[in-house]
């Protein structure tokens, strides 16, 4: 099995994911529960899939596929932050309009082709043997995402802003007591998570597969989900998550391809029992790092 | 209050009206359940179609009512007694996984008629119709060892099924009859559809070496990715010739119409029985798609000669000597597969490596 194309399909496999869920880690920071990621994923999947087919540029694709899943989450953000509806059943009525709205729009666009994301071949780096090839010879959206992680990781850690962010997730009331404008906070927040997943989700249609299918994210949404509570909230966590699951997933088909005789069903199992033990180390040691406001409704008068 | 009560009224008048609209028209009705969703430009796109195809023979006559994307298990059989209840005459189960909820749900209302695809259980009032999808496998299995280069192919395998290993065995023949030096690669992905996972896939038998790959599941994935890396593959289910001449060197198009409009006739007529059918190329039920791309010519004459030998039955894919997986004989020379063992296969032919998950 050659290591410099294992890494680089894990890379690939392992981006929409970890896109979807550095954004919902976000919201979920700012104490909102977002259910909808797979339907924002989806809606981003096609919405991309769409521009990038008309305009002809994969670069515009992409802008639109987040610009398209941040207006929709903020339709979540309109009625869970304003209207007070339950955050739970919103997020899952998300994920059907998602999925229901990308079927729609994307009926006219099956079969069709999409242009090619290029691969930056960064000089210098490129050329190193063997890593050069495995890391460095990717798509842009491989190393934005990258350094989304990082940003996200920074700004949460050492900026003002990131620190509002947090005293809205940890305690709204409080925040409130402070003057911040925890609505407004919180309804950024959603819309950053909606345009994330709106990015993992074009990667699925514009380079991973790359078509329009009914359905294609197929549960991405949900393992992004569960990333975040695996990460428990942390950035570092999400990214050590997102390239878990995703290089389970593509060893798995690896090791199958090469006709070892590992068990299939032990390996797809792997992440959903490594997800398991983490939970279970974390409520064991008693602290979870769940935002203490997260879900929970908050009106300025109450 | 007087509101609500007006409303009820309403509502009551409603549904009467609709109730005997619906009893004036009283042409049967037929139901069809899907996998995927209809437009997954695959299986259930092709079953859809057919399905139309057979409505726009009968017109008004009849009544057609589908449900797509029903998963495999406990909600099949919500489905299918929903649509039993709402009145069905006739209801086609169009994946493997329905063929329990069909069964069960069956035994609850003996008087509607139901037809599963690709399995094997009957009822008096369940009917089992399959296509030898293996006959097709032999002519896109001696394409795939006639095409490759490096001597590897790649099988994408659904689910463990007696219809995916038969599959898997009669390509693996044909490309070895080809080529005696090709091997076949399996990978087992547990969902008939999942783009992102049959892309992933594809890329990972394409890393470990393939150069043409065979798919068993649902979508055109993997042909996205054959192309953008090169390489060949085949139609599943439908033509899939929008990937036309090439990754897509010629396809297994499953050809339900003809099937549907005979079945849902006889539903009309009243001479409906239960049966037990496995058509294959000779019936038209399998089709093969075009031969594109750069197929050298001698091969497309066999390849052309073979579909037609085995359309006439002068060729039977499981031909001996065929030896299984560990090496004991399993076909003499000359000795044809009966129906029965083909159709509860579990077993590889030798020279395929790997082993069958459970």
């Amino acid at each position: 099995m050659d290591p410099v194309l294992l890494v680089a399909s894990i890379m690939v496999s392992a981006t929409p994911i970890l896109l979807a869920a550095i954004g919902e880690l976000v919201t979920e920071k700012s104490g909102v529960l977002n259910l909808g990621v797979e339907g924002m994923m989806i809606t981003g999947a096609v919405m991309g899939f769409a521009i990038a087919v008309s305009t002809g540029s994969p670069v515009l694709g992409f802008l639109g596929a987040a610009v398209a899943s941040a207006v929709l989450s903020l339709s979540f953000g309109l009625l869970t932050q304003y209207l007070l509806s339950n955050q739970v059943a919103t997020g899952l009525g998300l994920t059907l309009v998602g999925l229901g709205l990308s079927a729609l729009i994307g009926s006219s666009y099956e079969g069709q082709r999409a242009p090619t994301l290029p691969k930056l071949d960064i000089p210098l780096l490129g050329d190193i043997p063997v890593l050069g090839r495995m890391l460095f010879s990717h798509d842009f959206v491989v190393y934005m995402s990258l350094a989304l992680v990082v940003a996200v990781w920074a700004f949460l850690k050492y900026t003002r802003a990131g620190l509002i962010l947090r005293a809205v997730g940890e305690n709204h009331e409080s925040a409130h007591a402070l003057g911040y404008k925890v609505v407004r906070v919180r309804m950024a927040a959603i819309a950053f998570g909606g345009a994330c997943a709106g990015l993992g989700g074009a990667y699925v249609s514009l380079v991973r597969v790359p078509q329009w299918t009914e359905g294609m994210t197929a549960g991405a949404g949900w393992i992004a989900l569960a990333i975040v509570v695996f990460s428990s909230w942390r950035p570092i966590g999400v990214l050590v998550g997102a390239y878990l699951f995703g290089g389970v997933t593509v060893i798995q088909l690896n090791l199958q391809a090469a006709g070892t005789t590992v068990p299939v069903e032990l390996l797809s199992m792997s992440p959903y029992l490594i997800t398991i033990l983490v939970l279970v180390v974390i409520s064991a040691r008693g602290a979870h790092g769940a935002p203490g406001s997260l879900g929970r409704p908050f009106h300025a008068s109450s | 209050m007087i509101k609500r009560r007006t409303l009820l009224a309403a509502s009551a008048a409603l549904g009467l009206v609709m109730g005997g609209a619906a009893f004036a028209q009283d042409v049967p009705k037929i139901g069809f359940v899907y996998v995927g969703p209809v437009n997954d430009g695959g299986w259930s796109q092709h079953h859809h179609e057919s399905a139309m195809q057979m409505k726009e023979h009968f017109g008004d006559a009849i009544e057609v009512i589908e449900q797509e994307s029903v998963p495999e298990g406990a909600d099949a059989e919500r489905v299918l007694t929903q649509m039993a209840l709402s009145g069905a005459d006739l209801i086609f189960t169009t994946s493997f996984g329905y063929m329990d909820p069909t069964i069960n749900v069956a035994a609850k209302f003996p008087d509607v008629k139901f037809e599963h695809a690709t399995g094997y259980k009957t009822a008096d009032n369940v009917s089992a119709y399959s296509a030898r999808f293996y006959e097709g496998r032999a002519i896109t299995g001696y394409l795939a060892g006639a095409m490759t280069e490096s001597n590897k192919i790649g099988y994408i395998g659904s689910f463990p099924i007696p219809e995916v290993i038969r599959g898997i065995n009669s390509s693996y023949l044909h490309a070895k009859q080809a080529n005696p030096d090709v091997e076949i690669a399996v990978v087992w992905l547990n969902t008939w559809f999942d783009p992102a996972k049959e892309a992933d896939a594809t890329q990972a038998l394409l890393d470990q070496g393939a150069d043409v790959v065979l798919a068993h599941t649902d979508s055109t994935a993997p042909l996205a990715v054959l192309e953008k890396a090169g390489a060949y593959g085949f139609g599943q289910a439908a033509d899939m010739a929008e990937y036309k001449p090439t990754p897509r060197l010629s396809s297994i198009i499953d050809d339900w119409a003809p099937y549907y409009i005979e079945r849902v006739q006889a539903v009309v007529d009243g001479t409906w029985e239960s049966h037990n059918v496995w058509q294959g190329i000779g019936d038209g039920m399998v089709g093969i798609g075009e031969f594109t791309g750069p197929i050298p010519e001698d091969v497309l004459a066999h390849v052309t000669q073979m579909k037609e030998d085995i359309a006439s039955g002068a060729y039977h894919p499981f031909t001996g000597p065929i030896n299984k997986q560990d090496g004991s004989a399993w076909l003499a020379e000359g000795e044809v597969a009966d129906d029965g063992t083909l159709a509860g296969m579990d077993f590889y032919v030798e020279g395929v490596s790997g082993s069958i998950p459970n």
